[in-house]
């Protein structure tokens, strides 16, 4: 078995049992149409190299009209045979689609899905208000479970796209689709938003996290907590944070509530920042907050024009939401 | 039609110079500018459109290399995010509208008369307006882009995105009225070939006899007609919504995206039929020449050309295949999707079977139509793996519809038309292209274009979405979009040797002679380039390959092109029954006039007007817009069809 993210996008590999049921519908029509195009190639090369005359005859207009036979039968077989192999694969196609129309088991889990120009929000859903929590860019999930996915989208139309775990999804304003997906294996799996969404459209990536399902347990209740109560200098941080920056994010347990952002409450324990287009690292960090907009240009976070005692404190901050 | 009639038929032998001067006299243009605003030559117009479309090509083309710069390294600098989002959409637009469609329409505008032995278009007015305001459409557009407003939601225009609210610019008003314009050059287009394909054939060129590039572009026309008004619909909508605050298509007040995208592919996945289908007619009527024989199962590849058409109506849905359709219409479509690659492969192995049982003589033009067949493949097998909806919910929207895409456009497309040139230049100039700069010109475009977009296949099977204007390092992707640059540079070199091909053959090409290649059919009869009347007499027709019936044993009719009726009392066409071609009566065909142009102009204008909301402006531009077709309409003598004088 290859680990996940080995390349981290390719999806010829396949992850989870409904990931699997596609590729392999996706590998047999690869290596048909492979077979396909030989074939033909072959057949015009073939017949060009075997029955070529030379240009001079053309040119004067004078070679005969060939003929051998009608060819009809050329017609007729080809079109059988190809007939026939497009309904074998209508078959298997027909067969994929409905194992993979409804989740094989009870689904573990629901996290809804909102896209917004250009990030992720993630919401787990419980029926327990206290237990619901959001995070932003990076999911995690229990492995060998069923997760259901509700998606929707604040407002343009997004696609949802985790390839190894072999869904796709588009997210359509007042439309909430749905759909499940799963991982067989923990690992980091890259996905990223497949339609159009306007100019950062590129740096709109996806990080799911499968991890075994105690893993999973500890992340969860790790994500409930609230931020804690500061002390000292990152007090001061977070008075400047809830004055620069508290308006568009929020840090659960603090008077930063805004909803424009993604929610930062641990966004000290991702491994990327906007949208995953950086690594999170205390660089990358300070240079994001200096100017987002010159990292991703035209993005919804303005830059604030910082100080750099200020800029620091910030910084600090966030780097204690664990 | 009286038996008189029939009494006004020439001898072209024995009547020689001086009905040909009558003729020339009668047809001819007036010289200089005004003579080339105001002619309704077919002729004429079928170089423009191809020249224009060419242009596009080539712009089209450099903001393709752009692009492959920028894309040619992870997190490359060259360009802004609004710069590639403007490209990309200015690419695609202009390849399939501006470019992909118009090019074909400029053979069929320039062939279309001569392969049915027609003197004119049944509407040359019609077409000079339909050339005018194609042109005019793409200058908007482009107008558009060059102060810095070019449609930047990709061709096919997603909404909300291309609401007001994410996209405050004139941009998309650009787009949206620049596409009703260009409907309305597709459509006056398509009742053209329309009405000329069944009114103005040759008396006996039954519709069992017609050339395959016709039934092409007619079976594009009626798709034209039924699909396009679903766009010149959306983008009217779409326009009301950005100026008016209505909600078609807007979430906020119940207004539906998806209805967007319903309407879109309605009349985009029919397009994708329209501006390949003529070009399997180039192919299917110029391979044979090449290979020395008629083309193997003329009947089934005219049923698989219709079925094609009309089943490219029943499948749009699989441009939607992720956008949460519920199962059951998920598995109609998908099968649909599968079904309609049946009549494609009636194609290609009616191709293969005209090689495989005729002599075929490596020609440049033939080396095109060759590699065509195995691109027309590459092309197919992609559609089906995308047909695949849980294999598309993968490849929709990744590099691998991208490269499906261009092995479609630029594979049938492109390649066709290409060779369709070496074929048809002789015909339209007088003069051969080099056939030694030809086969550079093919392996290069052949080479490049595969160099390019084969690896692009596997990008997209590594999870590379489309319309990325960056990407990170690591992936896996940084060597294949290395390749994939390099291939489209070479591609455009081949373009490039073409456009110098053409150039210098144009004038010192060798002399051609009526009919180089030995074609079959009817323009191969008249000089190179014919004359403005065409044919001196209108031929009859026996069989589906009038030159060659001497040597096809088979055919025991006789066609006749030397004798036949002159129709010299006047600019006059014959019309024809539509199913047998009978000679029904005597078409008076219009003279030069400059209102066609005038029209498109004011209709463009108008567009401009409420682009920028002069509704005043607008409200003249749109009297002025009636008296050009008043003018255009005027009743006049000339084209009555009442004669005083009997043939006795
Ligand atoms: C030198 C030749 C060409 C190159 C290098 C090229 C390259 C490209 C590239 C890089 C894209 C953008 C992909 C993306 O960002 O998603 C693209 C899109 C496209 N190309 Fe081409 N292309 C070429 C010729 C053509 C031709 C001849 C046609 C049609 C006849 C065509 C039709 C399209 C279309 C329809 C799109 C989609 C645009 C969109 O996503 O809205 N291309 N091409
Ligand atoms: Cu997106």
């Amino acid at each position: 078995m290859p680990t996940p993210a080995s390349p981290p996008m390719n999806y010829l590999e396949a992850f989870g049992d409904k990931a699997a049921t596609i590729s392999l519908l996706t590998w047999a029509l690869l290596v048909l149409s492979i077979a396909v195009v030989a074939i033909i190639a072959l057949l015009t090369a073939a017949g060009v190299v075997m029955r070529r005359t030379s240009l001079d005859a053309q040119a004067t207009g004078r070679e005969p009209i060939a003929r051998r036979g009608g060819g009809l039968s050329w017609i007729t077989v080809g079109v059988a045979l190809s007939t026939l192999a497009l309904f074998g694969a209508m078959a298997w196609n027909a067969y994929t689609m409905a194992a993979i129309n409804r989740p094989p088991r009870e689904a573990a889990l629901t996290i809804e899905v909102t896209g917004h120009q250009w990030w992720w929000q993630f919401r787990y859903k419980s029926d327990d208000p206290s237990q619901i929590f959001d995070t932003a860019n990076e999911a995690h999930i229990p492995t060998g479970a069923p997760v259901r996915l509700e998606v929707h989208t604040q407002d343009v139309i997004h696609s949802f796209w985790v390839p190894a775990l072999g869904e796709k999804i588009d997210l359509i304003p007042n439309q909430t689709n749905v759909t499940w997906f799963e991982a067989q294996m923990a690992g980091v799996y890259r996905g990223q938003c497949a339609e159009y969404c306007g100019r950062q459209h590129a740096h709109m990536a996806i990080v799911v996290i499968a991890e075994t399902p105690d893993a999973f347990a500890a992340w969860r209740a790790a994500q409930l907590r609230a931020a804690p109560k500061q002390q000292g200098d990152l007090a001061a941080g977070e008075a400047m944070f809830q004055a620069r920056c508290g308006a568009c994010h929020t840090v659960r347990g603090t008077l930063a509530g805004g909803k424009l952002g993604p929610d930062l409450t641990h966004v000290a324990t991702r491994s990327g920042i906007a949208s995953n287009t950086l690594q999170n690292t205390t660089a990358t960090l300070t240079g994001w907050i200096a100017d987002p907009q010159r990292i991703k240009p035209g993005n919804k976070m303005p830059t604030l024009e910082l100080q750099a005692s200020e800029l620091t404190a910030i910084r600090r901050y966030v780097e204690s939401l664990k | 039609m009286a038996v008189a009639d029939y009494d006004r038929s020439l001898e072209l032998e024995q009547s020689g110079a001086p009905a040909r001067d009558r003729l020339t006299h009668i047809w001819e243009g007036e010289p200089g500018l005004k003579g080339w605003l105001s002619t309704v030559d077919h002729k004429e117009y079928g170089k423009r459109y191809i020249a224009t479309a060419f242009l596009f090509l080539m712009l089209g083309g450099v903001e393709a290399l752009v692009m492959r710069l920028q894309l040619a390294g992870p997190n490359k600098t060259l360009l802004t995010p609004e710069q590639y989002d403007q490209l990309f959409s200015m690419h695609g637009l202009t390849m399939i509208f501006l470019y992909a469609q118009p090019v074909l329409s400029g053979f069929s505008v320039y062939l279309f008369p001569l392969l049915l032995g027609a003197r004119d278009m049944a509407f040359p007015r019609l077409n000079a307006f339909s050339y005018w305001i194609y042109l005019f459409s793409g200058l908007f557009i482009y107008a558009g882009f060059v102060i810095g407003y070019g449609p930047n939601d990709g061709w096919f225009n997603y909404v909300p995105y291309a609401l007001t609210r994410y996209n405050p610019g004139p941009n998309m008003d650009f787009y949206a009225i620049g596409m009703i314009l260009f409907g309305v050059s597709s459509t006056a287009g398509a009742a053209n070939f329309v009405v000329t394909f069944l009114r103005a054939r040759a008396p006996g060129m039954s519709i069992n006899r017609v050339p395959i590039l016709t039934w092409g572009t007619v079976t594009t026309s009626f798709g034209i007609l039924f699909s396009v008004p679903a766009v010149s619909l959306a983008f009217f909508l779409l326009w009301t919504d950005r100026q008016f605050g209505t909600h078609f298509f807007d979430p906020s007040g119940q207004g539906q995206p998806l209805l967007w995208q319903h309407l879109f592919w309605i009349f985009a996945h029919p397009w994708v039929y329209v501006v390949v289908l003529p070009a399997m007619g180039i192919v299917s009527d110029a391979l044979p020449i090449f290979c020395r024989r008629p083309l193997v199962g003329y009947t089934v590849v005219v049923l698989a050309t219709v079925a094609t058409m009309v089943m490219g109506f029943g499948v749009w849905l699989h441009h939607m295949f992720a956008t949460g359709i519920p199962f059951l219409a998920l598995s109609f479509f998908s099968a649909a999707s599968f079904v309609i690659t049946v009549p494609s492969a009636v194609g290609v192995f009616a191709w293969i079977a005209t090689i495989w049982t005729g002599r075929p003589v490596l020609s440049t033009a033939f080396l095109f139509f060759a590699g065509f067949i195995v691109m027309f493949t590459i092309g197919g097998v992609s559609g089906v793996m995308t047909a695949a909806a849980p294999s598309d919910q993968q490849l929709t929207d990744t590099y691998f519809v991208v490269a499906h895409l261009h092995y479609v456009l630029i594979g049938i497309n492109v390649l066709a038309v290409m060779g369709g040139l070496y074929v048809w230049f002789p015909k339209m100039t007088g003069r051969l292209l080099d056939e030694r700069l030809g086969r550079w010109n093919f392996w290069t475009v052949f080479l490049g274009f595969n160099i390019a977009f084969l690896p692009m296949h596997w990008t997209g099977l590594a999870g590379m979405p489309r319309r990325i204007y960056t990407y990170p390092e690591g992936l896996g992707w940084t060597a294949v979009n290395v390749v994939t640059t390099i291939g489209a540079f070479i591609l455009a070199a081949g373009v490039l040797l073409l456009l110098v091909n053409v150039l210098v053959s144009r004038r010192h090409g060798a002399p051609a002679g009526p009919n180089p290649w030995g074609g079959p059919t009817l323009e191969w009869a008249t000089p190179s380039p014919p004359p403005p009347y065409n044919f001196a007499v209108i031929p009859a027709v026996a069989s589906r390959h009038p030159l060659w019936e001497r040597d096809l044993r088979e055919s025991g009719e006789h066609s006749s092109i030397q004798r036949g009726m002159a129709l010299d009392e006047g600019k006059e066409m014959l019309s024809t029954s539509a199913l047998d071609a009978e000679p029904e009566l005597i078409q008076k065909m219009p003279e030069d006039t400059l209102a066609p142009l005038l029209t498109a102009l004011a209709a463009t204008a108008l567009g401009a007007a409420a682009l920028v909301h002069a509704w005043i402006a607008a409200a003249i531009l749109a009297l002025l817009l009636l008296a050009a077709v008043l003018a255009w309409l005027w009743p006049r003598r000339e084209m009555g069809q009442i004669s005083e004088r009997r043939h006795a």
